[in-house]
């Protein structure tokens, strides 16, 4: 099954990529920006057919590698 | 008694500190991070560099090398464990220190000397040295902006010009027992006028000195 985990900062952690980019877009002329955040997403192709499985299974590998708990929170998509 | 010397791949700052702790009148040996029995040491240092690569986040992955349920287990019996630059970012990736380390505020990569202040004299790290102490030590890095969002971290060093953003200027951070430092700058790279400082020596003395037998 297809999976895709979405890791994002939490809001009230800073970003300073996305504080960069959001200075660089503004050089190059773009108007009206108030933020731009750089997160995440992976995707993982996992062995099963049981979705409430697998997304178990992908919820453990965030709390444990994929995910920081101190800074991150994270989205579990499975491709049914 | 005896300190190890943790080698990740891509930890490349071990020599310099195995070459600082005996300089200093210490005895310190190479481990791989396969090593899974650190018993005959009584310390561990966790050395700057790019442990495995740095993927997925800084020491995300070092974290889960099997010497590290080791260095765990001294931890907690109170030996002396100290993080330099990439260590630290292991250290608070494994949950043994508070918060986590993020890109430097202008996502600049800093590289060089830093005026750094004791704010604590009660860890391995600082033991010999008094507070308000002042010393040059070289900074030489990437992400090094700790972030504290539990606010629960003793400081341990603070930086004089806090130069990357790092939350209340932290340059080291301690656990609550003072036993587990990270520091971001590099103590091993000025224990020598010929480098230009020898800022290090009194905080890698503060470490030996807090080795007790294991």
């Amino acid at each position: 099954m297809k999976v895709t985990v979405e890791i994002t900062r939490r809001h009230e952690i800073a970003d300073p990529q996305g504080a960069t980019i959001t200075r660089a877009l503004r050089d190059l002329g773009h108007e009206g920006i108030d933020e731009v955040r750089v997160d995440r997403v992976i995707h993982l192709d996992i062995n099963g057919d049981d979705p409430v499985v697998v997304t178990e299974q992908v919820d453990q590998m965030c709390r444990q590698l994929l995910a920081n708990p101190v800074l991150e929170d994270f989205t579990i998509e499975v491709d049914r | 008694m005896k300190t190890a010397v943790v080698v990740f791949p891509g930890t490349n700052c071990e020599h310099d500190v195995v070459h600082a702790l005996e300089s200093l009148g210490g005895e310190a040996e190479l481990v791989w991070h396969r090593n899974t029995d650190l018993s005959g040491f009584d310390g561990v240092v966790l050395p700057g560099g790019f442990a495995h690569g740095d993927y997925l986040r800084t020491g995300a992955i070092a974290r889960f090398s099997p010497v590290m349920a080791e260095v765990e287990r001294m931890a907690e019996q109170g030996a002396p464990v100290l993080g330099i630059c990439n260590g630290f970012q292991v250290l608070c990736e494994s949950g043994l220190l508070p918060g986590a380390l993020i890109a430097n505020r202008d996502l600049a990569f800093i590289c060089r000397f830093v005026a750094v202040e004791v704010a604590d004299t009660e860890t391995i790290l600082t033991r010999s040295a008094d507070r308000g102490q002042r010393v040059d030590i070289p900074l030489n890095s990437y992400e090094g902006n700790w972030v504290d969002p539990s606010g629960t971290g003793r400081v341990v060093l603070r930086y004089v010009d806090e130069p990357n953003g790092s939350q209340r200027s932290a340059a080291a951070v301690s656990n609550e027992d003072g036993n587990v430092v990270g520091v971001m700058p590099h103590p091993e790279r000025a224990i020598d006028e010929l480098v230009g400082s020898t800022g290090g020596t009194v905080l890698l003395k503060s470490f030996l000195e807090s080795l007790v037998p294991a």
